[in-house]
């Protein structure tokens, strides 16, 4: 626990200790075929939680979902153009 | 993007909010100060020792951060600093108790970004009305009972008062509009003066739809003529945002809980008229429809 | 050099010399001058700092959140009303650390609206965590005003303070001042300069909510912080005597209290009407005296069971009341005695609620009724010259 100073100045960025990802019930699976790297689900992710990183496989830039905060909301699915992404209900 | 809004902050799953704020950031820069007052916003991302900013920020108290922004921009100008201020706040604040507040700042004419994110009730508090919940909306002090059609009164034109303050810059944006917010936001920031933009927040705890809909909601709004997109410089109607084919306001209020008893109960009929009346009356107004 | 000024001009000649970097008031009867003479400074350059006229007092101390929370020296000033209009700001304020100095011109508080000085105001916020220091007269109210400063921007201390003065009998009043030097003030003065500030380079989160596992502890921090104010007031006022040769005491004051067998304890204005009952008293062989109470928050507990300890019956005599259980500083004082071996008679009196005089003949009256309660309390709490005739 961190502790209590005088005046409560706080971190930036320091509810990323909170993994929201554990609220999920389901999970968001992107297929890379279909994807066209228009970015509108990082753009709309309320969570910031879709980036852009490079493939291990291929090298290529894709679309990746950080599962440590996803909440599972679905805009992602819901306002992909291509109907790239697909909502699962997660395996714990 | 850039990423000033950290992850891990409390905000409901699909919460249109963080997305908002995250454009809006985005476009301001990491030269930015917020100041927010008490608001789901405020308790989704402070919980100490947690923050989910990346940029300085402030909270206020529910009805001054319009007096608490004046006071941070005044020091800037003191100590020959710059920096965008920023207020982000909800409707609650932005609308009711926070008005006396907010003229002043308008009327000072500091140089503060305000933007109101709106998702038209008091959200953090659990759902009850404030003078920015539409006509016949279901909130928990305006309920749709057996003698009731839920709020009986209309919006209140928040940029209508903004525009009486001679507010230099007044918008209106949404979160399906994302290029346009932070374009917006963009002007507003380099405007020498106040601002004020106010955008569509859909709230699905508040007016009930799944999760994923939030952005396609927003859209609804926008596209029915229920939440006209324009865009006030120097009181000056500069730019809307033309709607092709308007939508017919039944395809928005349908897709949301809050108006669920407009399509069952007596006199709900008679409702939707006097709604979509209120839509046409945007599309004449602000020549939604070339 | 002394010069005849208006109490206003003086405190807002003090303000001034402490350089505040931004000023943010609103106008309320009887603060007003203060807040018009501070104006008058800026229009004419004499004031560098940035000033806002407001559209609250609510505002007010609200645009001073966001000032100090950028790291500017603050000032401000109300009353009555107004301070009870920002009553939830001071707790922002206080909970915030930020070290706010505000004069606050003692008013009664509606209803009945009244405009004229009682200590309600202020006595009323005593648990607000604002420091309060109480003035007797316009020159202390001159002096004080540097030395809130420095108690309140004490890097231990960091805790925003009400320098109180009496609305009108003091604000309006005009008497030979000796004005600050401002050169000196800056002097006595080391520029403020607090840990962390709102800077894009180095963003800090400020005000965020803290849950059952810790609000306890930021209080705590708080109380403690009062406590360490206790040696900082007396340090202040010391070291303020040695650099401009003047002294109204730390955190209280005696007046021919060594051999007085009643004494009267109070705070404000009033003590200069009793140092002249005193002194006819005492002319005529009546062992009266006086202790006056400088700071009210953080309360002085040790410093008056000292100065007590010795005196046959207390009468405390105050400018407010606490409606259920008699007022403020007479409940203070008896419950700081409580557990000591003092078991002096204390007996307390409201006067002057409103505006209304409180005259030498008064204190004499005050005096009679203490020396009876030394054979028994009748009476230990009365409303002094209550009209009976206009009641029902």
């Amino acid at each position: 626990m961190s502790k209590v100073k005088a005046i409560e100045f706080v971190e930036p960025g320091s509810t990323q200790i909170t993994k929201t990802g554990a609220w999920r019930t389901f999970v968001p699976r992107i297929d890379q075929k279909k994807c066209i790297k228009c970015s509108l689900c990082e753009i709309y992710c309320p969570e910031s939680s879709v980036h852009q990183v490079k493939d291990p496989k291929s090298g290529d830039l894709i679309f990746d979902i950080d599962l440590d905060y996803c909440k599972g909301c679905g805009i992602c699915e819901h306002e992909c153009p291509r109907h790239a992404i697909k909502l699962e209900l997660e395996e714990k | 993007m850039q990423n000033l809004l950290a992850p891990g902050h409390r905000a409901c799953a699909g919460c249109s909010m963080p997305t908002i704020v995250r454009l809006i950031l985005d476009a301001a820069g990491p030269n930015t100060i917020v100041v927010s007052p008490t608001s789901c916003l405020e308790v989704t991302t402070t919980p100490f020792p947690e923050s989910a900013w990346c940029v300085p920020w402030l909270h206020s108290l529910f009805e001054n951060a319009a007096a608490v922004a004046s006071g941070v921009e005044i020091a800037l100008k003191r100590f020959h600093k710059e920096a965008n201020v920023l207020v982000i706040g909800g409707d609650g604040s932005t609308f009711d108790i926070g008005m006396g507040s907010n003229s002043g700042m308008f009327e000072r004419g500091h140089k503060v970004t305000y933007i109101c994110y709106d998702n038209e009730a008091y959200m953090n508090t659990g759902v009850q009305r404030s003078g920015s919940t539409p006509f016949c909306a279901h909130t928990t002090t305006t309920p749709s009972g057996e003698i009731s059609l839920g709020n009986p009164r209309p919006k209140k034109d928040m940029p209508a008062i903004a525009l009486a303050h001679r507010v230099p810059y007044v918008a209106t944006a949404s979160v399906a509009y994302p290029v346009d917010l932070r374009r917006k936001v963009k002007k507003a920031i380099e405007t020498q003066g106040p601002s004020y933009i106010q955008v569509n927040a859909p709230c699905i705890t508040g007016w009930t739809f799944e999760a994923g809909n939030t952005v396609e909601i927003a859209r609804l709004a926008v596209e029915t003529g229920l939440w006209p997109l324009f865009e006030y410089v120097n009181g000056q109607l500069m730019e809307v945002k033309k709607v092709r084919r308007p939508k017919p306001v039944e395809d928005y209020l349908k897709s949301q809980g809050r108006y669920r008893h407009l399509f069952k109960k007596p006199g709900g009929t008679e409702v939707l008229k006097q709604i979509q009346a209120i839509a046409d009356a945007n599309i004449s107004k602000y020549c939604l429809v070339d | 050099m002394m010069k005849v000024v208006e109490g206003s001009y003086a405190v807002a000649h003090a303000a001034m010399c402490c350089s505040p970097d931004v000023v943010s008031a609103y106008p309320i009867t009887p603060q007003t001058h203060i807040v018009e003479h501070l104006s008058q400074m800026v229009a004419d350059g004499e004031l560098s700092a940035e000033f806002l006229t407001v559209d609250s007092e609510f505002s007010a101390l609200s645009v001073l959140v966001g000032a100090s929370a950028m790291g500017a020296r603050c000032y401000s000033s109300t009353t009555s009303q107004g301070l009870a209009l920002m009553y939830e700001v001071l707790y922002n304020v206080s909970g915030l650390r930020m070290p706010v100095v505000m004069t606050v011109a003692n008013r009664a508080l509606g209803a009945p609206l009244n405009i004229w000085n009682d200590q309600q105001d202020s006595v009323g916020a005593r648990d607000v965590g604002w420091l309060q220091l109480y003035t007797e007269n316009v020159q202390e109210a001159v002096d004080t005003t540097p030395q809130a400063y420095k108690i309140a921007e004490d890097m231990g201390i960091l805790t925003p303070i009400m320098v109180c003065m009496d609305g009108f009998i003091l604000t309006h009043v005009y008497e030979p001042v000796e004005l600050l030097d401002k050169d000196k003030v800056a002097g006595f003065l080391p520029a403020f300069k607090p840990e962390y500030v709102l800077d894009p380079a180095n963003p800090k989160t400020i005000g965020a909510f803290a849950d059952p596992s810790t609000y306890t502890e930021f209080r705590y921090l708080q109380f403690d912080a009062q406590q360490k104010a206790l040696a900082k007031i007396e340090a202040v006022a010391k070291e303020f005597q040695e650099t401009f040769g003047r002294t109204f005491g730390g955190l209280i004051d005696t007046y021919q209290t060594d051999d007085a067998d009643i004494v009267m304890v109070t705070m404000g204005s009033v003590i200069g009407t009793i140092k002249d009952a005193i002194d006819e008293m005492r002319a005529e062989g009546i062992k009266v005296g006086l202790v006056k109470v400088r700071s009210y928050r953080p309360f002085p507990v040790q410093a008056l069971r000292k100065a007590l300890k010795d005196a046959g019956v207390i009468a405390v005599i105050e400018k407010d009341v606490s409606i259920g259980n008699e007022a403020g500083l007479v409940t203070d004082l008896k419950a700081a005695f409580y557990n000591s071996k003092i078991r002096t008679p204390i007996i307390g009196f409201t006067a002057g609620l409103g505006g209304r005089d409180i005259t030498v003949k008064d204190i004499r009256k005050i005096t009679e009724k203490a020396s009876a309660a030394r054979k028994g309390i009748e009476s230990e709490f009365e409303f002094l010259n209550l009209r009976t005739e206009i009641l029902p």
